[in-house]
């Protein structure tokens, strides 16, 4: 199993895990969503190759009401 | 006869900005975006809440609005640069509403960091459009900096004070070479009738409507406030006078005693 910090909470992803995994175990939208691994844009087309490892921050993130 | 608002060379028929926070559902949000007749509106991006109903995107799509997304909740340049890349790669468009604030309790922006950002933003190929405060330095250096418009707050958001200091606002108005779009402090129609009669090329607001008892009547009052404003404008003023200039003519008045 891999340990990240998926949206700030401590989460097991399957080994190996790539940002792809970590979209779905968080049950994103199809659409208007966005992830960073430790602070870097990682965008759509690289999510399935984009791998993680253990100790790694992801942020996915979704459209809100704002502004 | 109006002309369009342009920013970035992309044209607008309305002067009206929604902004979506603050709506208790987005069916309230839906109607209000309609009878505002708004053609851009905000958005942001917060963690992904699989228990969220509905879809924003989708209600503003429907709407047929432009996507201006905004770094709401930054306040260090490193975050909003980070924030607005993550919006582009979400909502395809390189548009941004720089946000980066310096007070959690008023969210008034932090000059510093704010300009730092959108430097990097520009030179990254964003249009960006930065809330800002209405101190004319800072809006100058923005212009300067590349900003596509500049977004001056009348009062703090949310705040519904309207416009604090319209002499700032004139000044800003005066030597922008960018748009300008009164962002944050609405409270109510006269005031972005004011916003726009001192100048402000647009208007952007949000809690004024969304928080209205009534938010779809408040937007159209909003609508209606804008083009008054605008038309006021452009019909040209008479000036402030102290003393009377009567307009029935002196002449020809008879003896009737």
């Amino acid at each position: 199993m891999i340990s990240v910090v998926l949206n700030g909470e401590a989460r097991e992803l399957g080994d190996p895990a790539t940002v792809a995994d970590a979209v779905a175990a968080v049950e994103a939208p199809e659409r208007g969503v966005a992830v960073a691994v430790d602070g870097e844009v990682v965008s759509r087309g690289a999510w399935g190759r984009t791998s993680l490892s253990d100790g790694q921050s992801v942020e996915v993130l979704q459209a809100v009401q704002g502004g | 006869m109006t002309t369009d608002l342009e920013i970035a060379g992309r044209r607008f028929a309305s002067r009206l900005i929604i902004g979506t926070g603050g709506f208790r559902t987005l069916d309230s949000l839906a109607q209000a975006l309609e009878a505002s007749g708004a053609e851009m509106a905000t958005l942001a991006l917060r963690r992904v809440d699989p228990s969220a109903r509905g879809s924003l995107v989708e209600v503003l799509e429907r709407a047929g609005v432009k996507l201006l997304p905004n770094t709401a909740g930054c306040f260090t340049a490193r975050d909003a640069v980070t924030t607005a890349k993550l919006a582009r790669e979400a909502f395809e468009t390189d548009w941004v509403k720089l946000e980066v604030i310096g007070d959690d309790r008023t969210l008034l922006p932090d000059p510093a960091e704010l300009l730092e950002a959108a430097e990097e933003l520009v030179a990254d190929g964003f249009t960006v459009l930065p809330y800002t405060s209405d101190d004319p330095v800072l809006a100058r250096r923005l212009a300067d900096a590349g900003c596509a418009a500049v977004m001056p707050l009348g009062s703090p958001i949310g705040s519904g004070m309207g416009i604090a200091n319209p002499y700032n606002l004139r000044l800003i108005v005066e030597e922008a070479e960018v748009p300008v779009v009164l962002d944050a402090g609405i409270g109510t129609a006269s005031d972005a009738t004011l916003a726009m009669e001192l100048g402000c090329d647009a208007v952007l607001l949000a809690s004024a409507v969304a928080r209205a008892e009534r938010p779809a009547r408040m937007a159209r009052a909003m609508r209606l406030a804008v083009e008054a404003g605008r038309d006021a404008r452009e019909a040209g003023r008479i000036p402030h006078r102290l003393y009377a200039r009567a307009s029935t003519p002196p002449e020809g008045v008879p003896e009737l005693s």
